[in-house]
């Protein structure tokens, strides 16, 4: 069945998605600048599981009455394939990356959650026997001295199932086009709650495929069948249809199957604009990810 | 709903452990009133001090100046115990869950050594608030006790975890031996306060006489009393936290242990 949408071709395919642990980590600051700063640098060099062992974004930007400190707020997510790599994962950058920016304290976002890793109870070893825990309203806290005065991070931050890897691609006429449509999806989907964007600014412009077909010891190179400038090379089975030139894929990561659909659904309207000639997504024949979101579904 | 209204004034103390939501919850009224109660060295009923309404539920009220009666609450787990009077000692002692409301006053040993649970006195309390029974290693290992007025010796004693706030202000030996937890004192102490703490958090938004085993370190605005002024405001008290309206003078000690300790005084701008 052919579907369209404002004159833009909807591929009958699906986004091939894949379960994940997820944690969400709210950071607060003495003004909202250093809480976005430590935000930042804490979901920096996170966007594939693949080379950076951790995904993560920016969730929502949280006023001093949605903090646990009442303080301005990020809200962040994390995600891994398991909850002993995400543990890990949390340790190295809290410690190393909101630890160490001014004025911040660090807090579990998933308070209900039954599964905890040990986040702040690793980190606190950097108080040298002088940190000090305190408990307050049933949350362990751990007080690190610092020059400053005094960090503060919780002890345990929760983990729940998660989807990483929802997508979708936008294929446009020009670069020009592709970007300025994909910029529109991402305006869109980042106020979704429970998702993050986890590449630079939403946007991938080297998606991949499994492995590779000469280095054998790539894990993932690049999606040669959407590379316009390959169309029409011997071997290669392009999916770049005529009139296209260029290709960006929006990826997606959220809490819950739910979350992300609704992403995607709006990323995707967003997208169909002129300049776009199709709407396509990443799979891998349904053979890795059990999410799969058919993109006529989600228009449907 | 049970509602308990005291028959008259009692001419000695009542020990009456029984007037607890875990005891009463599943019992049919009779069996309620056939609890059993000490008046003085006499086993008495429960229907022969209190009239008796209401069964099976975890929700308890007493009615009545019930300043002699104790145990009230002793090892409560669950549901809600509201004392509309005064309430005797050792309220709420070994609790470990629920919530106890006091509209009047009780006595000593308020929570003392509860785990866990809400106790929250709109008049005085008494002495050792939260305290370890003596022998005993440790207090209050969690849970939370709140009262309005002042409070009397030793709270806090050996209290381990969880919190006390008391907005009047408290007598000698606040935090006496203090191996954790917090006690804020919204109105100051008398004297001693800390007296050999190891670790734990006094907060006073008065100024103390302190000890000279505890030494100044810095002024400050921690952020973990951001947590600690939500938990309480939502109880009521209000605790100052934010640097616009002044700070925190944290001292250390006591070094006559050593410990570990601390002292904040609140030092408005």
């Amino acid at each position: 069945m052919s579907l369209t949408r404002r004159g833009v071709h909807i591929v009958d395919t699906f986004a091939e998605a894949f379960g994940m642990r997820a944690a969400r980590v709210v950071i607060t600051a003495a003004t909202p600048e250093w809480a976005r700063t430590a935000a930042l640098a804490t979901t920096g060099f996170a966007t594939s599981v693949i080379g950076c062992k951790v995904e993560a974004g920016i969730e929502a930007e949280l006023s001093p009455e949605q903090t646990p400190d009442g303080r301005p707020g990020i809200q962040t997510l994390f995600f891994a394939f398991d909850a002993e790599g995400l543990a890990t994962r949390l340790v190295e950058r809290v410690g190393q990356t909101v630890l160490t920016c001014a004025t911040t304290a660090c807090f579990d976002g998933l308070p209900d959650a039954s599964e905890r890793v040990v986040v702040g109870g690793q980190v606190r070893h950097f108080g040298d026997r002088y940190q000090a825990s305190k408990v307050v309203d049933g949350r362990r806290y751990w007080r690190i001295p610092v020059m400053e005065g005094e960090f503060l991070v919780e002890e345990s931050f929760g983990v729940q199932k998660g989807i990483g890897g929802g997508n979708f691609l936008i294929l446009g006429a020009t670069q020009a086009a592709a970007l300025e449509a994909a910029e529109a999806a991402v305006d869109v989907m980042r106020p979704v709650p429970g998702v993050v964007l986890p590449f630079p600014g939403g946007i991938v412009r080297s998606g991949s495929k499994v492995g590779a077909r000469r280095y054998k010891n790539m894990i993932a190179s690049t999606n040669d069948v959407y590379c316009p400038t390959l169309r029409g090379r011997p071997g290669v089975e392009s999916l770049v249809p005529e009139g296209a030139n260029c290709v960006y894929e929006v990826v997606v990561n959220g809490l819950d199957r739910a979350s992300i659909a609704t992403a995607l659904r709006a990323g995707i309207d967003a997208a169909c604009r002129p300049g776009v000639v199709e709407i396509s997504a990443g799979n891998y024949g349904g053979k890795l990810g059990k999410h799969h979101f058919r993109l006529h579904d989600l228009l449907a | 709903m049970i509602r308990l209204v005291l028959r008259e004034p009692l001419p000695v103390p009542l020990e009456a452990e029984v007037l607890s939501p875990d005891v009463m919850a599943t019992l049919a009224h009779d069996a309620i009133r056939a609890l059993p109660v000490f008046l003085g060295k006499h086993r008495r009923r429960v229907d022969d001090c209190f009239r008796v309404e209401g069964e099976k539920s975890d929700e308890v009220t007493i009615e009545g100046d019930a300043s002699r009666v104790k145990w009230i609450g002793r090892g409560m787990s669950r549901g809600r115990l509201t004392i509309a009077g005064n309430a005797g000692m050792h309220l709420g002692a070994y609790m470990s869950g629920g919530a106890i409301e006091v509209s009047g006053d009780t006595g000593d040993w308020l929570g003392a050594e509860m785990s866990g649970g809400l106790i929250r006195v709109r008049g005085n309390a008494g002495g050792q608030v939260g305290a370890a029974y003596r022998g005993s290693p440790k207090g209050m290992t969690d849970g939370t006790i709140v009262i309005d007025g002042t409070a009397g010796l030793e709270v806090g004693m050996r209290m381990k975890r969880g919190t006390i706030a008391v907005g009047g202000q408290v007598r000698d030996f606040a935090g006496l031996q203090m191996l954790g937890g917090t006690i804020v004192l919204r109105a100051g102490a008398e004297l001693r306060t800390g007296a050999w703490m190891m670790r734990g958090t006094i907060v006073s938004l008065e100024p103390i006489p302190m000890l000279p085993t505890f030494a100044p370190a810095a002024e400050y605005n921690p952020t973990f009393m951001r947590l600690v002024a939500r938990h309480l405001s939502r109880l009521g008290h209000r605790v100052p936290a934010a640097e616009a309206e002044g700070a925190y003078l944290r001292y250390t000690g006591d070094a006559a242990v050593p410990g570990k300790g601390e002292i904040l005084v609140w030092r408005p701008r």
